[in-house]
C-alpha cells in the first residue's frame, strides 16, 4: 500500500505534486522552495505528468497564472516561499475571491530584511487574512500528507477556498527523513475527479468571472459568503482527515494532542518545533512534571470555540510563536489569536508567549527545556512571571 | 444558463453563485455606463464623411451603424471618453459639457 523512502521534504512534495497530477502548476524558483518545482518539472519532462508547467517570471504572473488556470477549470497547484508568497500578495485575495481551489505549498521562510533565507513562520502569518485555509506540518510525512487532503479540502463545493499547506524551510524541506510514500492508484481513488462549479473553457455554458462589483455593490455579501465557506472548512477539514484514516491509516483533525489527558500546562506550537517540545516534554513528565502540547494543525480556519473547549482546563497555556506581530510587545500572532479565543471561556488560564526560531535561529532542547520549567514553575506558584519572552535571543 | 436578475439589489448574500460569477450571458447591456459620462460627444451627419474611424476606435462599440453609416451615438453606454472626437479626420464629433446639456 506504501513505499518507505529516504528522501528530503521537497521531494515528497513533489511526489504528492505527481501522484495529484494538477492540470496546471505556475510557479517561480524561490529558496527553500525551489526543490519542489525542479523536481516536479523533471516529472513534467519525463512524461510522469500531464501537467501543464507554466514558468513565469515571477511569483505575482505565477499565482496570477494560477488564478487563470482555475478559472479555466482546471486542477491547479503552486509553490513558493517568503519573499515569493508576499509578491502574490495581492493575488492572493483575488483567488480566495474567486473561490478558486488552488493548493499552494509554502514552505516557511522569513521576510526581508535584514535579508535571511531561513525558517520563521512570518510569511504565512502575514498571510492570515487572505482568506487562505492554512495548514501547518510537523514532518515532511505530514506535509506530504495534508497536499493531498489540501486538493480534498480546497475543492469540497461548501468549502471552494484555496489552500495553502505549511512545513519549516530547510528544517523539514532539505532533511532527509523517513517517508511512507502511499501507492498512486489509492491516492488518486481519493483525490477524485474535480468538477469546477463554473469553468471558463465550459463554452456550452458561458460565464463571467471577476466582474467590476459594480455601483450596485455585492462585495460586502461576497465576503460574507466567503465568511461562511471558511466556517463550512473546519468541518469538512475534519471530514476529510477521518476519511483519509479510514483509507490510508492516519487520521487527521484541527490538532494533534501529546499527554493533554492529565496536563496541568499546555503547550501550543506549529510546525517542527512540536517534535523538539515533545521531546523534551517526554523527559519532563518522567519527572512528574505533567506537561501536554497541542500541535495545531488547522490555523485557518481559526478553531477557536474547539480551543477553548480544551484549553479552559488547564491552570497555564503558553504558546510558541515563530513569528511576530509587530504590535508592541504583545506577544506573536499565534498567541494573539489563542488569548482572543480564551476571552470566552469560563475558566481562563494563565497565558504565556514564547518568540523562538525568527530567521532560523536553532530551538534547541536546553531552550525549550528553559522554557517549560518556566511554565511548569509557573503551573505551581499560579503566576505567569513574564507574559511574552524571547527563546534563544541573545540578551 | 439564464438566471433571473431583477431583485438582485435585495439578494442576501448567500444567494450570490461562489466568487459573483455571472453565469448568464448578454447582460452587460442593461449596464448603463452613459450615466459616467462628464463629456458628450456630439455629431454633425453634415461633416461626417462616413469613413468609420469612430466606429473602430469607439471600446463601448457606442457609435450606431446602420447600412454601413454612422447614423449616431449610443448615449446610453458612451462613457465620454473622447477618443472618436480625437481619431476623426472631419472634426465631425465635438465634445460638450454634459452639465451644459442637462441644462
Amino acid at each position: 500500500m506504501s513505499k518507505t523512502m529516504a528522501i528530503v521534504g521537497t521531494d515528497a512534495i513533489a511526489e504528492a505534486m505527481r501522484q495529484i497530477d494538477p492540470e496546471v502548476v505556475a510557479a517561480y524558483p524561490i529558496t527553500p522552495q525551489t526543490a519542489i518545482v525542479e523536481k516536479f518539472s523533471e516529472y513534467v519532462a519525463d512524461g510522469l505528468v500531464n501537467t501543464q508547467m507554466v514558468k513565469v517570471e515571477s511569483e505575482h504572473s505565477a499565482m496570477s497564472a494560477c488564478v487563470g488556470a482555475a478559472a479555466a477549470g482546471g486542477r491547479v497547484m503552486t509553490a513558493t516561499s517568503s519573499q515569493g508568497l508576499a509578491l502574490m500578495w495581492e493575488i492572493l485575495y483575488v483567488a480566495s475571491g474567486l473561490r478558486l481551489p488552488i493548493v499552494l505549498v509554502n514552505v516557511n521562510r522569513t521576510l526581508s530584511a535584514p535579508i535571511n533565507i531561513h525558517c520563521d513562520h512570518s510569511d504565512s502569518m502575514g498571510a492570515r487574512d487572505a482568506s487562505w485555509i492554512q495548514i501547518y506540518s510537523e514532518n515532511a510525512q505530514e506535509a506530504y500528507h495534508n497536499v493531498l487532503q489540501a486538493v480534498r479540502i480546497a475543492e469540497h463545493p461548501e468549502v471552494r477556498l484555496p489552500v495553502m499547506v505549511n512545513l519549516d524551510g530547510f528544517i523539514i524541506s532539505h532533511a532527509v527523513d523517513r517517508i511512507d510514500i502511499l501507492d498512486d492508484a489509492p491516492v488518486r481513488e481519493f483525490i477524485g475527479e474535480y468538477s469546477p462549479a463554473y469553468p471558463l473553457l465550459d463554452v456550452a455554458n458561458p460565464v463571467s468571472v471577476g466582474m467590476f462589483d459594480g455601483l450596485y455593490g455585492y462585495f460586502f455579501e461576497a465576503k460574507r459568503a466567503q465568511e461562511a465557506s471558511m466556517e463550512k472548512a473546519m468541518y469538512v477539514i475534519q471530514q476529510v482527515g477521518e476519511e483519509f484514516g479510514q483509507r490510508f491509516g492516519r487520521p487527521y483533525g484541527l490538532w494533534e494532542e501529546y499527554g493533554l489527558e492529565d496536563a496541568r500546562a499546555c503547550v501550543v506550537a506549529l510546525n517542527s518545533a512540536c517534535g523538539t517540545i515533545r521531546t523534551v516534554i517526554e523527559a519532563m513528565r518522567q519527572e512528574g512534571k505533567k506537561i501536554g502540547l497541542l500541535k495545531l494543525r488547522v490555523f485557518r480556519p481559526w478553531p477557536g470555540q474547539e480551543l477553548v473547549r480544551v484549553l479552559q482546563h488547564f491552570p497555564v497555556v503558553a504558546v510558541f510563536d515563530r513569528a511576530l506581530a509587530f504590535k508592541g510587545g504583545h506577544g506573536g500572532p499565534l498567541y494573539t489569536e489563542v488569548a482572543a479565543s480564551l476571552y470566552e471561556a469560563e475558566k481562563r488560564p494563565l497565558l504565556a508567549n514564547y518568540v523562538y526560531g525568527l530567521g532560523g535561529r536553532d530551538l534547541s532542547v536546553s531552550m525549550v527545556r528553559q522554557a517549560l520549567e518556566e511554565i511548569w514553575q509557573a503551573a505551581e506558584a499560579g503566576r505567569v512571571a513574564s507574559r511574552v519572552n524571547y527563546l534563544g535571543l541573545r540578551e | 444558463m439564464k438566471w433571473d436578475i431583477d431583485d438582485v439589489q435585495k439578494w442576501p448574500w448567500h444567494k450570490h453563485p461562489p466568487g459573483l460569477v455571472n453565469p448568464d450571458t448578454g447582460n452587460s447591456v442593461q449596464f448603463n455606463t452613459g450615466s459616467w459620462r462628464s463629456r458628450r460627444p456630439a455629431l454633425d451627419l453634415d461633416k461626417c464623411s462616413q469613413c468609420l474611424v469612430c466606429y473602430i476606435y469607439c471600446p463601448e462599440t457606442s457609435i450606431q451603424v446602420q447600412d454601413r453609416k454612422v447614423t449616431g451615438i449610443d448615449y446610453d453606454h458612451c462613457k465620454g471618453c473622447g477618443i472618436c472626437a480625437e481619431e476623426c479626420p472631419r472634426q465631425a464629433i465635438a465634445l460638450e459639457d454634459e452639465a451644459v446639456q442637462a441644462g
